[in-house]
């Protein structure tokens, strides 16, 4: 499959590729991992008249936690991301996810920060970054901006980034106490799409949750976060009434559709339990689901 | 028709090759540069069957741009070995019966090459994770990653002997 021609920029430095995007004025495409770009282009879904290829740019590939954040620069690959030891130790969220995305193959090329700009409704970053609070970085020739990951999701495939604007990186507050985040993904087969994905972090000072946060892949035309389940927890620690409470809330938080991955109900279901499993496992109560076992037990995350 | 002229080193020989913006990394590997050990599979980004090393890196060329290899290192099958000196991998898949109709299997190779580059004394586990990303319609996975193992081992004996 071949998409249409297009013209192919491959700029060197930020400040040139920030200036092809404003010259493009909403024709281009920022091309990094490419991973659901180039599928899009081939079937024509995407036709863009230029593409600006930001893979030589230098700087952007990053991942590193300082001044109370963890920065992610846009060319960090998700290969990366699971290798990282700072996520590993300090960011079990993440950990947690990296290795459910797509394949290794597809991990090797595809970034976190394509994935927050491509906003499919099943991705799956765009959930932990709701969940975790994190925030994009949008440069272009006229300076930066911040914008909260909760704004930037505007619905499927649709961003509040404007068309001369390049996200280059991504960032979630460190943890001040001791982390707790897993996410729950069920797919039909390794590298499909999530029938629904849930994202639960939380921030703990001893038995308190001082920040929780759970969001949602799969049930609705963007990712979907759910601060009534959070403030539950916020408000009331994690035990088996707020466990229920903030499951149910999450659960009515979402919007699913029926469709060949399975019944709205049945997503539903699906939040509600993943929520209430992922809860129960950060009281130490429910084992670690197998997958994620598996995921212990290998050494080498390819 | 915009062509763009690419320097890419294919197999440790640096190439120049013209080609489209638009042309796919495997269709530029297969047809303009003939080498047609990289097979395309579903063209989907699903099963694998092109994979290369990118820089060492295994990729699915059916989902990258022939140009964005420009200035970059690409292995294919071809560049794994020869057939009087295979590589420790395809002896495995030879030894092994890795291989039915052998369509996944250069990609399924590479794969593996660069698991052990990594990780030479993979589990099982280790191996069919590695392998995740690419699909043998076949459905001969244990007999992939018995040939794997085969190549660990023979690659660990090989480290011996020189070490020795």
């Amino acid at each position: 499959m071949y998409p249409p021609r297009f013209h192919y920029e491959a700029p060197s430095s930020l400040d040139e590729a920030l200036q092809l995007l404003s010259m493009y004025q909403g024709e281009a495409k920022v091309l990094s991992g490419g991973m659901s770009l180039i599928p899009l282009m081939k079937l024509r879904f995407a036709t863009p008249s230029a593409v600006i290829d930001v893979n030589n740019v230098p700087g952007l590939e990053y991942l590193s936690e300082e001044s109370g954040q963890l920065r992610i620069g846009a060319l960090t690959r998700n290969r990366d991301i699971i290798r990282s030891e700072v996520v590993r130790a300090r960011y079990p969220l993440m950990a947690s996810t990296a290795p459910q995305i797509a394949d290794p193959l597809v991990r090797g090329r595809s970034t976190l920060v394509g994935s927050l700009c491509h906003c499919d409704p099943q991705g799956d970053w765009g959930a932990v970054m709701l969940a975790m609070n994190g925030e994009v970085v949008a440069a272009s020739t006229s300076g930066r901006r911040r914008i909260a990951v909760g704004d930037l999701l505007l619905g499927p495939f649709q961003t509040s980034l404007r068309s001369d604007e390049l996200a280059v990186e991504a960032t979630v507050p460190a943890p001040a106490g001791e982390p707790f985040g897993v996410y729950y993904k069920l797919e039909r087969k390794v590298g499909d799409f999530a029938t629904v994905g849930v994202a639960v972090h939380l921030d703990r000072s001893g038995s308190s949750v001082t920040t929780a946060g759970i969001a949602l892949t799969g049930v609705g035309g963007t990712n979907i976060k759910c601060p009534a389940a959070e403030q539950v927890l916020e408000r009331g620690g994690v035990n088996d009434h707020t466990i229920e409470e903030a499951a149910g809330l999450a659960a009515e938080a979402g919007k699913p559709q029926t469709d060949h991955r399975g019944s709205a109900e049945y997503k539903r279901h699906l939040v509600r339990t993943f929520v209430s499993r992922a809860l129960l496992t950060s009281i130490g109560r429910e084992p670690i689901d197998i997958r994620q076992r598996r995921h212990e037990n290998v050494r080498v995350l390819v | 028709m915009e062509v763009k002229q690419i320097t890419v080193t294919v197999n440790g020989e640096a190439r120049i090759v013209e080609v489209e913006p638009r042309t796919l990394c495997v269709h530029m590997i297969r047809e303009v540069i003939g080498l047609t050990g990289t097979h395309l599979g579903c063209d989907t980004t699903s099963c694998g069957a092109c994979t290369v090393l990118l820089d060492g890196v295994p990729v699915k060329s059916c989902t990258l741009f022939g140009v964005q290899t420009d200035g970059h290192e690409i292995t294919t099958v071809e560049g794994l070995g020869w057939p009087s000196e295979l590589h420790p991998v395809q002896e495995g898949f030879k030894e092994e019966h890795g291989l039915q109709c052998g369509f996944c299997t250069p990609g399924m190779m590479l794969t593996a090459a660069a698991l052990l580059e990594e990780n030479p004394d993979p589990s099982e586990l280790d191996i069919r994770w590695a392998i995740s990303g690419n699909l043998c319609r076949c459905t001969g996975y244990q007999n992939i990653i018995n040939a794997v193992q085969w190549a660990a081992r023979k690659m660990a004996a090989t480290e011996a002997a020189v070490s020795a």
